[in-house]
């Protein structure tokens, strides 16, 4: 009998093969089939949903709930688009705390408030002791997308610029650390942020912001994958443009982890017009969650995602496969 | 960043200067060095000649299937199989211990074997058993636990020692058909056993290695070492800032104490003598094959097209496979060199170098 593994939930090949033969097949309609963060629906409304089960639920820089608003508002952002309305639908464990449930839920609302969006409508279940690990919420959004934008996953075109509004890696790696219980020093915070207001202000670009997307699950080697598979094109980043902290540079080197690989929550990958490339990157910079913003790489004809090392030598990027599992040695 | 792209230059540079122009085959047996001469694209920078070669260096790959089949036998046992990561996604001949866990076994994942110990002193009521696989690297720890398991009266937990030596592997690779000119052996090994081990490369071989770092800087650097002394081979280490030529006394020792050497099952390599590690009989309780009697049943059963046996000889390139990427992917991996991260062809499917 075939059964699902861990490694179908981990953003990578496999997930894309069961989302591919299981759900895109049952769920035929061309909103599915465009592959998108949000569906573009009634003309000009972005809708998306996204569920939340992390462990553990308080970690370093953020919560689930800080989490479930942040990663609904980026998703229904990333087509060029304004989120206005939030659902938050919560499955709880029988016997789970008050007050956690409590102190995820204030998280929430101080999200929503901070990325001005409202919560209109929820759902609450509880269910028997081991059905569930403590809680898992999902919320659903909406937004509307602003005026002349154009943004998709399909139109990267060679010549065009990648950028990223931060350091890679952050919140793959607050996880991890918190739950393998490792210390750093400064400690690794979850990057976990709304990104909408930044968003906002690209649009300003208009349609010479052509990609947006947030690297979380499967993180920034994903999402290049993503964009060269959807857009038919190749890209090549720096390897010295890349922003990492350091720390997270050696928690992987510590673990046998590439930061590529690890999720953030809080930065986003844009593909820009040439032209609008270093003014797309100073509206990045100005924002409260892009001061290490960076321009890591071009598209180019070639169908290959590619990295340029720091030795002058040139690889192809890997790609996760699912589940990360720390190497023996 | 400049500063990187001139070291390597000055290393090619350094490289060509000292080109003995014969087909020249460096082995590297450590699955950290496979990584890394991928992932920095160091093939790239060397001439035609100089062929850098995966060897028997990733301790996932070469656990041979029916060591897994024993593994998972023991997952249906009612007990925790504790292990490292990358062990869960190992194909045996009918299942894996990934597949296992979605069946509702209980399977997890450790970083150090001593987290494995305080979870079984936390769950009494479990029986918790690590898989010890890997090299010297790791043998220390495990033999740790299994030390303070004894002295604390932890009844619950034991150890299936799968554990595997390089130097004997390294004597039956040059026993076959070889096709080495030089070996980069494994820094973090070499930390724990010391240079002295691998004496006999030159001595009966008339072969060279270098005990190397893992940085793209170390392992330029090791080439060069090897490259300057290949009349005149011998063992060198670069890696001097982590490796002592003896090793680390301690930790030898506490191997010693609690594990014998046994003969092992190289998956692609076949049985060789004394290349493995059993648990001592003064810590029998500890030892879940005779706790749970367990063994590797049946031959090792050969997969058909598969040639990681020539790649770990260094015969071929993982590509020169005719599986590679096409049937055997790191999802769906056929052979042990496709299995862990750390694999030759995992790596070179990954870097495509």
């Amino acid at each position: 009998m075939e059964r699902v593994l861990l490694s179908h939930g981990g953003g990578g090949t496999m997930m894309e093969k069961l989302i591919e033969e299981v759900f895109a097949k049952a769920f035929n309609n061309e909103y599915i089939d465009a592959m998108e963060d949000a569906a573009l629906i009634l003309g000009n409304l972005t809708f998306t949903t996204d569920s939340f089960t992390v462990k553990p639920l308080f970690f370093p820089g953020g919560d689930i709930g800080k989490l479930a608003v942040c990663g609904t508002v980026n998703d229904a952002s990333m087509r060029g688009a304004k989120p206005l309305f939030l659902t938050s639908a919560f499955i709880i464990e029988e016997g789970f705390s008050l007050e956690e449930l409590r102190k995820i839920v204030e998280s929430m609302e101080d999200t929503a408030k901070k990325a001005g969006v409202k919560i209109v409508a929820g759902d609450t279940k509880v269910v028997e002791k081991g059905s569930v690990d403590k809680v898992f919420i999902n919320t659903s959004g909406i937004g509307m997308v602003y005026e002349g934008a154009n943004v998709s996953i399909k139109n990267a075109r060679p010549g065009d610029v990648v950028l990223i509004s931060g350091t890679i890696g952050d919140h793959g790696m607050a996880i991890m650390s918190a739950r393998e219980e490792l210390q750093f020093d400064p400690p690794i915070l979850s990057d976990v942020s709304p990104l909408n207001k930044m968003i906002e202000k690209l649009m300003t670009l208009g349609k010479a912001v052509k990609v947006l997307r947030d690297p979380t699950r499967g993180g920034v080697a994903e999402v290049l994958y993503e964009i060269s598979k959807m857009s038919g094109v190749g890209i090549k980043i720096y390897e010295d443009k890349l922003p990492v902290k350091e720390s997270v540079k050696s928690a992987c080197d510590l673990m046998g982890f590439d930061f590529l690989h690890l999720a953030n929550e809080g930065k986003l990958i844009a593909v820009v017009d040439r032209k609008y490339a270093e003014e797309a990157l100073e509206i990045m910079k100005s924002d409260k969650y892009g001061k290490d913003a960076a321009i890591i790489g071009e598209v180019n004809d070639s169908k290959l995602v590619t990295i340029n090392t720091v030795y002058g030598t040139s690889r192809i990027i890997d790609r996760p496969i699912g589940e990360l599992l720390p190497r023996i040695c | 960043m400049m500063q990187q792209k001139e070291i390597v230059e000055k290393a090619k540079k350094a490289i060509e200067k000292l080109n003995p122009g014969i087909p020249f085959n460096i082995m590297e047996v450590c699955g950290s060095h496979t990584m890394a001469i991928s992932k920095f694209g160091l093939r790239q920078i060397l001439p035609k000649n100089i062929r850098l070669i995966s060897g028997p260096g990733c301790p996932v790959c070469v656990t041979a299937q029916n060591e897994i089949d024993a593994v998972i036998d023991l997952s249906n046992k009612n007990v925790v199989v504790a292990t490292f990561g990358d062990l869960i996604r190992v194909p045996g001949n009918r299942s894996s211990l990934q597949k296992e866990r979605a069946k509702g076994r209980e399977i997890k994942v450790f970083y150090s074997p001593l987290d494995a110990l305080k979870y079984a002193e936390d769950n009494p009521d479990k029986e918790v058993i690590f898989i010890g696989i890997g090299f010297e690297t790791t043998i220390p720890i495990v033999a740790i636990t299994i030390k303070e398991a004894k002295e604390k009266k932890i009844k619950n937990y034991s150890v299936y020692s799968l554990h595997k030596t390089m130097p004997e592997a390294l004597r039956a690779l040059l026993n076959g058909r070889s096709n080495v000119q030089g070996f980069l052996l494994p820094g973090h090994v070499s930390a724990i056993t010391g240079k002295y081990i691998y004496e006999f490369l030159p001595k009966e071989f008339g072969v060279g290695g270098v005990i190397s770092g893992f940085e793209a800087e170390d392992i330029l650097m090791s080439l060069i070492m090897l490259l300057k002394n290949y009349k005149n081979p011998l063992i060198q280490i670069q890696y001097k800032r982590v490796v002592k030529e003896e090793g680390n006394i301690e930790a030898q020792k506490m191997i010693e104490e609690i594990f014998e050497p046994c003969d092992s099952t190289w998956r692609g390599l076949g049985k060789i003598k004394g290349s493995g590690l059993m648990i001592r009989d003064k810590y029998k309780d500890f030892d879940a094959a005779l706790k749970f009697g367990i063994k590797p049943i049946g031959e090792e059963i050969e997969i058909k097209g598969c040639r990681c046996g020539d790649v770990l000889k260094g015969h071929i390139y993982p590509n020169e496979c005719s599986l590679f990427g096409k049937v055997c992917t790191p999802e769906n991996p056929v052979g042990p060199c496709m299995v862990s991260s750390e694999g030759s062809c995992a790596a070179f499917y990954k870097y495509g170098v």
